[in-house]
């Protein structure tokens, strides 16, 4: 299997969910500039952690019109799977691949420390690895990660078991609605989170909580 | 041309940092202050000379970048004066 | 078209003096030009003569510190000091002050002093792999403290959030003396390969001098002779001159240097911090005894119409000065241009030994380069030594409960959890932050090796004010005893020396103190000086801040999986205090604030030798794998210490020792307090003996709970509740 972490200016997670893929893969991911117009064939597409584009105008929405978005959203449309960290989960919202937007914390800080998490739903592509239910740590480092929807929006999420992950309870480190941390697209293959798992993929740096959802989409698209 | 473009918050999302403004002047000794909300201002020099089409560009521009319609309303003001 | 506008007015006496030269200064400057100089070629002197770029009032009792050791690849006068960390690895790194701008501005004053201490660490070469900071505010209760707090942790945050360094540790201090002149000093550390290292030296007449980074504005302008400058009520008005920051436009310049270096392109490179293209352009000519031209018609501008002048003195941010090998522009250039940065070549080196420089097809400026960079007079300033203080007498005090003392202590300013802070800084980001705030040390792993880097910033002010050669002592041998915790051995410093005005012989006299006091630490401890920065002027209408020689260690543990924390991790354990306790109260934290008694009295004493004793002894104990958790004994003394290691993992102690006020809350230097696994309790002590260490049990881990035998129980629960609640009920407004 075949993935690529896409690079933006101002990307600074790139390198660390690379480390976590080629872990999980065996193989070095492939590391796709912003600015190439064509992105090669892959079975998985990671937006990583940063400040793309310094978040300026609004967090991802810069990137989510960059060149190479285009590409990811065709490959996505053809079944790749995307997963999105942090600031490429603000991409995958800006871009359209993921319902909702991410705000700015309630508490207006940038908050950077390990949150409980519980996985709402452990039958998708990523999440398969994991109990249903089961609470991990992972930590987050953010200052824009309130997830909010509309009431319809949220409502179809919680039909279509979209909602894969979800801050424990009186652990919600910004105000997000339904204390969500991570959903899917319907089909499951779309992921986009608030948390970094590739921060907690190793006992050295903590624990090894985020490594499953490696191993997990790399079982997945075996 | 020259335009300005308003972005705010629509109505019924939470403005944080408009609520913490709120708070700040209430601790100045500012009463009276029923609410405080937020947005961003953006200043837009435009070559295009025709008022309509420009705002036909304008709007292009907030749906596709400049605003995250799903929580922000934008407003589109034309200085038609140069 | 153009409108002329260099040089427009001639240059006076009364010119002189506004650009902070001294009669005598100024009549140097045109003795050694021959002729009264233009008004660029005085701006350019008034910031290479300023104290925050020559020194003149610190550089004789700097030359007095220990800079050298087989580890030392570069001492001070680079950009940054160079440590060799083995297997052909190397640590960069250094710490600087940002106080002026963050007291006028403090959001971007701080950004901004985090960006330009990255800087400096990267323009060697090296990947900046962890920042930390030293913080000084006034007094909790103070009505500007708050908004300080709040956009200088911010402003920090920002910007290394941003640019994806961790910001892994720090300290900070509330004192009434910083009320109108806080501390903000930034620390960033990098690593490179020993072949790969980038020194600034400029050689090669006829290499083209290159321009890379951000467009220049007009910020900042004279931020070098503000450095250097008393603040009064009148420099509130000064704002317009803060530089603000675009830490975006950092990271992209930071990876496409790191791009650019992966060649050998490049001959000499600068980061344009304070003073701008003037020091950066000086500094490198001048290193490679060669001369420079600069055409200013070249540079990238953000504004129109500025002049010679604003451009040679603007400090905008996120700028680079670099030359390169003839012939090596285009693939340069192309670099630069894909990371969407300006890159023009705007110069060229000459066989002159001077600067000169064109604007708008004329010759603006024309100067001796010597006299420019080492030019600046040296001035032994008139100092006077602090008088020795008495010892304290406690035996008058009304001691209260040890159990109120503790709790008011773990509660209060200095001693209060700190997470409000850190939290807001990205301390994991890289991968590599084994240990990060909240540690003795902070670990960092060398990417892709089994090493990991120790790190601290350390002082004590309020002990550098009562006596500051011991203060300068402790101030090294706390940044030693932390780094030693971890199992790492601490390999060199770099320092950011905060003091008074200088022309004032008593803040002289605290200079010329904590100096004598840090070299003798760093001799005694073989832990040299390899970088640093000056900051003087440091009062509000005419009272000075503590001395505070901020020290930044690092050191290196070759297995990270040897290294060990500072929190009880398994109950049972057998605990000990490695060093003697005897009582030391004076200037402790239990005089000042559970006393309330502000005499000013001597602070602990610092015994060096037993210092080393007792680093090399913890560490071979860690090493050994005898000892699995250390902790320092610092601020609030032994028990303190000792509630700090039940909170971090919830595993209590009970121990049947007996002490006063002062064996629990003296000060005594030199001690750590070790958990001992049952098994290796007879090793241990036997190692002690042999090594002639003092080393007493002090009880055994277990259950929830603090208990001392016959003084006091205190959950875990409720130290932890005093001790985090102090810092968001501050920022909220609760307390004050």
């Amino acid at each position: 299997m075949q993935a690529a972490v896409i690079v933006f200016p101002g990307s600074n997670c790139d390198r660390d969910v690379a480390v976590c893929l080629e872990a999980a893969t065996g193989t070095a991911p492939l590391m796709a500039w912003h600015g190439d117009a064509a992105l090669p064939d892959c079975d998985l597409i990671v937006l990583p952690g940063g400040f793309s584009y310094g978040d300026y105008l609004r967090c991802g929405s810069m990137a989510a019109n960059s060149p190479i978005m285009r590409e990811v959203v065709a490959q996505a449309h053809k079944g790749a799977a995307v997963l999105g960290i942090c600031n490429g989960f603000q991409i995958l919202t800006e871009c359209g691949l993921l319902p909702g937007v991410l705000m700015q914390n309630t508490g207006l800080n940038f908050v950077c420390r390990d949150t409980r998490l519980k996985v709402s739903n452990a039958q998708n592509a990523f999440t398969h690895l994991y109990q249903q239910d089961e609470e991990i740590i992972i930590p987050v480092a953010h200052n824009e990660g309130n997830y909010f929807a509309d009431e319809a929006t949220l409502a179809g999420l919680q039909e279509h078991q979209q909602i894969a992950f979800t801050y424990g309870a009186g652990d919600n480190p910004n105000g997000a609605c339904l204390d969500i941390a991570g959903i899917t697209d319907r089909s499951g293959k779309i992921l986009g989170m608030m948390p970094h798992p590739e921060r907690r993929a190793e006992a050295a740096l903590g624990g090894e909580d985020g490594k499953r959802l490696f191993t997990g989409i790399v079982e997945s698209l075996a | 041309m020259k335009a300005i473009i308003n972005i705010t918050l629509k109505s019924g999302v939470l403005d944080p940092q408009g609520k913490a403004i709120e708070n700040a002047l209430g601790q100045l000794g500012f009463t009276g202050v029923n609410g405080v909300r937020q947005g961003k201002l953006i200043e837009i020099d435009l070559s295009e000379t025709d008022a309509a089409k420009a705002e036909a560009s304008l709007t292009d521009m907030c749906e596709q970048l400049l605003a995250n319609t799903v929580i922000e309303n934008y407003d589109i003001q034309l200085d038609k004066s140069e | 078209m153009s409108t002329r506008l260099n040089n427009l007015v001639d240059v006076t006496d009364d010119i002189a003096r506004e650009h902070g030269l001294t009669d005598d200064e100024y009549k140097m400057i045109v003795d050694h030009l021959g002729r009264t100089p233009n008004m660029t070629e005085l701006g350019v002197f008034s910031v290479m003569w300023s104290e925050h770029c020559s020194y003149k009032s610190s550089r004789k009792w700097l030359k007095k510190l220990p800079t050298e050791g087989p580890q030392v690849i570069q001492g001070p006068g680079e950009n940054a000091g160079v440590i060799d960390i083995g297997d052909g690895d190397t640590a960069i790194f250094k710490m600087e002050s940002h106080n002026h701008p963050s007291f006028i501005e403090p959001y971007q004053g701080a950004a901004t002093g985090v960006g330009g201490i990255m800087r400096d660490v990267f323009t060697m070469g090296a990947r900046p792999v962890a920042n930390l900071n030293a913080l000084r505010f006034g007094e909790p209760s103070h009505p500007k403290t708050r908004h300080l707090v709040a956009g200088v942790v911010s402003g920090i945050g920002g910007y290394g959030n941003c640019i994806g360094v961790p910001t892994v540790g720090g300290e900070v201090n509330f004192d009434a003396s910083y009320n109108g002149n806080i501390l903000v000093n930034a620390m960033c550390v990098g690593t490179a390969r020993a072949d790969k290292i980038f020194y600034a030296a400029a050689t090669g007449v006829g290499s083209p001098v290159v321009y890379v980074g951000a467009k220049t504005g007009r910020d900042g302008i004279h931020g070098a002779t503000m450095a250097s400058a008393e603040f009064d009520d009148a420099s509130q008005e000064k704002r317009p001159t803060v530089q603000v920051g675009d830490p975006f436009t950092e990271k992209l310049l930071l990876e496409a240097c790191q791009e650019l270096m992966a060649s050998d392109a490049i001959i000499g490179i600068q980061d344009m911090g304070a003073a701008g293209l003037t020091s950066s352009s000086v500094e490198m000519a001048d290193k490679g005894g060669v001369g420079i031209f600069i055409d200013l018609d070249k540079v990238p501008c953000r504004e129109t119409a500025m002049s010679g002048y604003e451009m040679l003195l603007s400090e905008s941010q996120e700028r680079m000065l670099m030359v390169l090998k003839p012939g090596r522009e285009a693939e340069a250039e192309k670099i630069f241009h894909r990371w969407g940065l300006d890159f023009a070549v705007i110069g060229e080196l000459t066989d002159s030994h001077r600067m000169v420089v064109h604007h708008q097809g004329e010759e603006i400026a024309d100067m001796p380069l010597g006299p420019l960079a080492d030019g600046a007079p040296e001035y032994d300033r008139p100092h006077v030594a602090t008088p020795k203080r008495p010892a304290f007498d406690s035996n008058q005090a009304a001691h209260p409960a040890i159990v109120d003392s503790l709790k008011s202590l773990m509660g209060n300013s200095e001693i209060a959890s700190r997470r409000w802070i850190w939290e807001q800084y990205d301390s994991m980001v890289m991968g590599d932050t084994l240990v990060g705030p909240g540690g003795d040390a902070a670990l960092v792993r060398v990417h892709g090796t089994q090493k990991a880097l120790a790190m601290s910033t350390d002082v004590t002010p309020r002990y550098c004010f009562a006596d500051p050669i011991e203060g300068g002592k402790q101030a090294v041998a706390e940044a030693y005893r932390n780094i030693s915790a971890t199992g790492a051995t601490p390999l060199a410093i770099t320092n950011c020396l905060n003091f008074g005005n200088p022309e004032r012989p008593e803040i002289m006299g605290q200079f010329v103190g904590c100096l004598d006091g840090m070299g003798q630490a760093c001799l005694a401890l073989d832990f040299p000086v390899v970088s640093g920065n000056v900051s003087l002027y440091n009062e509000t209408n005419g009272t000075g801040i503590l001395p505070t020689p901020a020290i930044g260690g690092v050191g290196v543990i070759a297995d990270y999986n040897k290294a060990i924390g500072n929190g009880f991790s398994e109950a049972g354990a057998h605990v000990f205090v490695i060093g003697g306790s005897h009582g030391a109260l004076g200037c402790s934290l239990y005089q000042r604030h559970i006393l309330q008694d502000d005499t000013i009295v001597a602070p602990p004493a610092v015994d060096l030798q037993a210092e080393r004793a007792h680093g090399e002894f913890v560490r071979a104990a860690i090493a050994a794998g005898s000892v699995s958790a250390a902790h320092d004994v610092s601020d609030g003394g032994l028990l303190v210490a000792l509630s700090e290691m039940t909170m971090r993992h919830g595993i209590g102690l009970t121990s049947p020792q007996q002490g006063d006020a002062a064996y629990w809350f003296g000060e005594d230097q030199g001690r750590y307090i070790v958990q001992v696994s049952a098994a290796q309790v007879d090793g241990f002590t036997a190692a002690a003996q042999a090594a002639g260490v003092d080393v007493n049990e002090i009880g055994k881990t277990g259950g929830d709970e603090l208990t001392i035998d016959a003084t006091l129980t205190i959950s875990i629960a409720e130290l932890t509740r005093i001790n985090q609640d102090w810092f968001p009920d501050l920022m909220s407004g609760k307390t004050a």
